[in-house]
């Protein structure tokens, strides 16, 4: 494996992982999913559950969509069990769809003779609608971006996210999730099930932290899988779950010599894992 | 952080396409924007429409591209020079060494509101010619400047509503200081739709009349449509501008109204100057948000003049634009860009009556001066504020 290509990184962006959060099908959070990923053996698939979030005002509880609901549920976990004030940390939002129901719905009424568009479904339409929401529940006025690279999307919000962790020598959260489409754009665009991860990163060596990665872009490669079949199906079924294979090895505390994850056309991104806290 | 070179840059909208018919346009205060309906659309409203896109047509191995939103970019794309400048940049530092950034908010949503008008009637099925990928997908007017433009690099969309194509200037600068990249083209392409025309008509955010920032009567925003792109490299000579900072924020307060002190954009503003570390008063000029609508031009007057004070002059370029949503942070920043390089402060059209509760120094005529510092504000729904320090050519 050492043959690899680094076409665009000269060297590794070096991070580490403070903490992770997880909701899908059959993990309901990040612990229940650490058992999962440990020993796929004891994980069984299960229809996403998805919670009404407590940490938003009423109203925009009210309006929030099931990508809102999930990324406040992912972003939450991962600043709980980092320890980290929300208030403070910039965040990286990454999804490869955006509020799927939500633009179904805009379609489908701009396709009426009427063409009544509702306010809060117009707002919710913004691919930032997430981290809006995040950023008003936590009252945070931290830097915030929102991306998309279609199936690309999990590496290129993990490539931004560590990009600013080590340039800004502080803390940052990716927080990535898809959501399925209804139809008829889900005969164009399937996505199989509803997914999420969020990871604190922060600098390489942090205390208490999952561990350490040296990322780095590289030339396309076969994009490392995951050894149990239904899992492997969710990665390969939803954007957001490209991330598995570096969750499972986070679950498994393992050192890892060389993780590939899909990036965009004619690139993958490489990742060594050192463990260093006490998972 | 460490100026960096713009080397090249393009824009089109409602002006027209290139660099000189916007600088004519400033210099002749000139507005793009008309009374007129949009495809199908019938709002009474004020649009400032790029009539070339309908005639654009991509090339066969592009077919599958085929939207509004990418025959723009195509457009501005292949104006000014701008893809063989980056053909040029690519030899030099690689075609995998140069990333695209590009911000959009719709992206090429119109395809799939049109494509929902043609449903099987039987199944509901959306017609066989519609390329979700390829159209529908934010990602798509990235995928294909990549494509057009032969570049190999890291590569993503950025959609942050308003502030879309401000911050790419971000994304890009971060990786070019880190080593990931020599180089990036980025952008902003948004092109009309009716999500966003009903959209906003349904916020009543839309104008009967033609958008008027800082007028005592403004009502609304007027909807535009633009593309621009811009190269950075890490080194350059002669550049046409230099990227000096960008600053970032949330105001984690409302979906779709601004914090009421203008705290975000305050926070923005304020990074972007200590990024490149210049005090607020050596800015020459403000070219602000500016929608129009009687809230958001309240609150960037009060967030900028905390920032400046009331003297540097000030003015919205979205009177002759139309506000260009994802695309804005782009078209504007080249609008700066053209007045530093001319020596011409933008004038703030359609002022009638100016609002006397804003205290910034708005300009309501062209004025000549030598710019060496400028400031662009971006702010969009979700509470995203981006500002981009530029620096005069030299």
């Amino acid at each position: 494996m050492s043959a690899l290509v680094r076409v665009a990184s000269a060297s590794a962006l070096r991070f580490s992982v403070l903490s992770v959060g997880l909701v899908g099908p059959g993990m309901a959070d990040w612990n229940e999913a650490r058992r999962a990923l440990a020993e796929p053996a004891r994980w069984r698939h299960s229809p996403t559950l998805l919670c009404a979030p407590q940490r938003l005002p009423a109203a925009e509880r009210r309006r929030a969509g099931d990508l809102v609901k999930l990324a406040m549920a992912i972003a939450d976990q991962a600043c709980a069990a980092g320890g980290l004030d929300p208030a403070r940390l910039p965040t990286v939002f990454s999804a490869s769809t955006g509020d799927a129901s939500n633009c179904h719905a805009l379609c489908e009424s701009l396709a009426a003779p009427e063409r009544i568009v509702s306010p809060t479904r117009f707002t919710n339409s913004v691919h930032n609608a997430a981290a809006g929401y995040w950023h008003i529940a936590t009252r945070s006025l931290a830097p915030s971006t929102s991306l998309c690279a279609m199936d690309a999307s999990f590496g290129a919000g993990l490539l931004e996210a560590a990009v600013q962790c080590v340039q800004g020598g502080r803390p940052v959260l990716l927080v990535a999730g898809d959501v399925p489409y209804p139809e008829p754009l889900r005969s164009v665009r399937a996505v199989s099930d509803v997914f999420g991860v969020a990871l604190a990163l922060g600098a390489a060596g942090s205390p208490g932290a999952l561990a350490d990665v040296d990322l780095q872009i590289v030339d396309a490669q076969p994009a490392s899988g995951c050894d149990d079949p239904g899992l492997e199906g969710i990665r390969i079924g939803v954007p957001a779950a490209r991330a598995l294979p570096l969750l499972q090895a986070l679950a498994r505390c393992a050192t890892t010599d060389m993780l590939v994850i899909d990036y965009v056309d004619g690139l993958s991104m490489s990742l060594q894992l050192k463990p260093v806290g006490t998972a | 952080m460490k100026p960096l070179p713009i080397t090249e840059f393009t824009v089109a909208s409602a002006l027209g396409i290139g660099r000189d018919v916007h600088r004519a346009a400033l210099r002749n205060q000139r507005s793009g924007l008309a009374r007129r309906g949009f495809e199908t659309a019938e709002l009474d409203t004020w649009l400032g429409v790029v009539d070339e896109v309908g005639d654009q047509r991509l090339p066969a191995e592009l077919t599958d591209y085929e939207c509004r939103n990418n025959r723009l970019a195509w457009l501005a794309l292949h104006t000014d020079g701008f893809s063989a400048s980056v053909a040029t940049a690519s030899a030099r530092w690689g075609a995998h060494r140069i990333g695209v950034f590009i911000g959009t908010s719709t992206s090429g949503i119109l395809q799939t509101e049109q494509a929902y008008r043609r449903r099987d009637p039987r199944d509901g099925a959306l017609p066989t010619d519609f390329r979700y990928a390829q159209t529908h997908n934010s990602y798509s007017v990235g995928d294909f400047t990549r494509r057009v433009l032969a570049l190999s690099g890291p590569a993503a969309v950025i959609s942050t509503a308003c502030s879309s194509s401000a911050k790419v200037y971000a994304h890009a600068a971060r990786m070019i200081e880190l080593g990931l990249i020599d180089a990036a083209v980025v952008g902003g392409v948004d092109s009309l739709c009716l999500t966003t025309l009903y959209g906003f008509n349904s916020l009543e955010l839309l104008s009967s009349d033609i958008c008027r920032p800082w007028d005592t009567n403004r009502r609304g925003l007027s909807l535009g449509e633009g593309a621009a792109f811009s190269l950075l490299e890490r080194d350059g000579e002669a550049p046409a501008a230099w990227l000096l900072g960008v600053g970032e924020s949330s105001d984690g307060h409302h979906m779709s109204s601004p914090h009421p002190e203008g705290a975000g954009a305050v926070a923005a503003m304020r990074m972007a100057l200590s990024q490149a570390a210049v005090e607020p008063a050596a800015v020459d000029y403000v070219n602000l948000h500016g929608t129009a609508t009687p809230n958001n031009d309240a609150v960037e007057d009060l967030a900028v003049f905390s920032v400046f004070g009331g003297t540097v002059p000030c003015s919205s370029t979205k009177g002759a634009t139309g506000h260009t949503l994802g695309a804005a942070g782009g078209v504007e920043a080249a609008l700066s860009i053209i007045a530093m390089q001319d020596g011409l402060i933008p004038a703030g059209l359609n002022v009638l009556a100016p609002d006397p509760d804003l205290r910034c120094n708005y300009l309501t005529a062209a004025r000549p001066a030598a710019l060496q510092i400028v400031a662009s504000n971006s702010f969009g729904f979700g509470g995203t504020n981006a500002c981009v320090l530029l620096g005069a050519g030299r």
